[in-house]
């Protein structure tokens, strides 16, 4: 087998997880963050689920500062 | 907690908000150990180096699978017992399986072409793989077409326990079939053809994907909760203006 003339080929598929790993990490959060923000934006006008706490959460607080 | 105790959406938040962090951290660790380690095996006697590629791409089949063997779960969750978290459990993971049996394809055509010549070829077990694929693009575009999520799941349950079928296929594509693939060589009948060496720092990937899979799997899943509220927060806000 010759190593280097097939180097490509592992580099590249070593790349190719690289990449549909860091993609799929980077949907997870910022669809997370997306959804966060969402909830708080309605929070601040005033709709809430008749079973949320009375005070926000904490991290809905930190949504709606960046908000 | 007790594990009925999650099937409470807001308690599952809770669960995930404390788990993640930790499930992640320790996703972090094992892939760091598990490539060291697979770049310090050594080069197979016939394949040479390109057995590297063996560390994301026979892993990825198995997460694949796995995440379709998740969704199964779920749809029976979905449709006999209607439990609460099985169709955002069974939505959630659907991108994420798709996303490994993408990458084994990927990887697959990459050690194809300097093992077998070629980068892709029809025959069972890389055509079930596909098959594979397409059924998680089929199962998400059925998501995204209709509206409402109870139906959605419904439909989309359905979908998932027919698409099943595929598992054993896919497994047993190298028995059944002549194939350009190699049979089975890790789970089989008189154990595994690899030798240690190259055996244990598979494993160890194997563990840090699985980790992977379902620390996204559970991020996936607070995402899809958080999504449901935003929906039902809307729908009340337009009946009150309405």
């Amino acid at each position: 087998m010759n190593t280097v003339n097939h180097m490509g080929f592992i580099v590249a598929s070593y790349a190719a997880a690289a990449a549909i790993v860091g993609v799929l990490i980077a949907w997870v959060t910022l669809d997370y963050r997306m959804q966060r923000l969402r909830l708080a934006d309605l929070e601040m006008r005033g709709v809430t689920r008749r079973s949320a706490p009375v005070r926000p959460e904490p991290a809905l607080d930190k949504a709606k500062e960046k908000a | 907690m007790a594990i009925a105790d999650l099937a409470n959406p807001t308690r599952f938040l809770k669960f995930a908000n404390r788990t993640i962090p930790w499930l992640g951290g320790l996703t972090v660790l094992v892939f760091a150990y598990g490539i060291d380690q697979a770049m310090l095996a050594p080069d197979d006697y016939q394949q040479g180096a390109t057995v590297k590629i063996m560390f994301l791409h026979v892993p990825s089949a198995w997460l694949g699978m796995l995440g379709w063997g998740v969704m199964s779960v779920a749809a029976l969750g979905t449709l006999v017992w209607r439990h609460p978290l099985a169709d955002v459990a069974a939505k959630a993971a659907a991108p994420i399986g798709a996303a490994f049996t993408l990458l084994c394809l990927v990887t697959g055509s990459l050690w194809g072409r300097p093992e077998w010549g070629t980068y892709w070829v029809w025959d069972a077990r890389l055509t079930s793989e596909l098959v594979l694929l397409l059924l998680y693009l089929g199962v998400i575009a059925l998501w995204r077409t209709v509206e409402d999520p109870s139906r959605a799941a419904r439909a989309a349950a359905i979908l998932t326990l027919v698409g099943a079928i595929d598992l054993p296929i896919i497994k047993f594509s190298v028995d059944w079939w002549n194939t350009l693939h190699q049979g089975a060589s890790v789970f089989r009948v008189g154990g595994s053809t690899i030798d240690p060496s190259i055996l244990v720092p598979l494993f160890i990937m194997a563990a840090a994907f699985t980790l992977l899979f379902f620390t996204l799997h559970l991020a996936a899943m607070r995402n899809e909760i958080l999504r449901r509220r935003v929906r039902t927060l809307r729908l009340m806000q337009a009946s009150a203006v309405s």
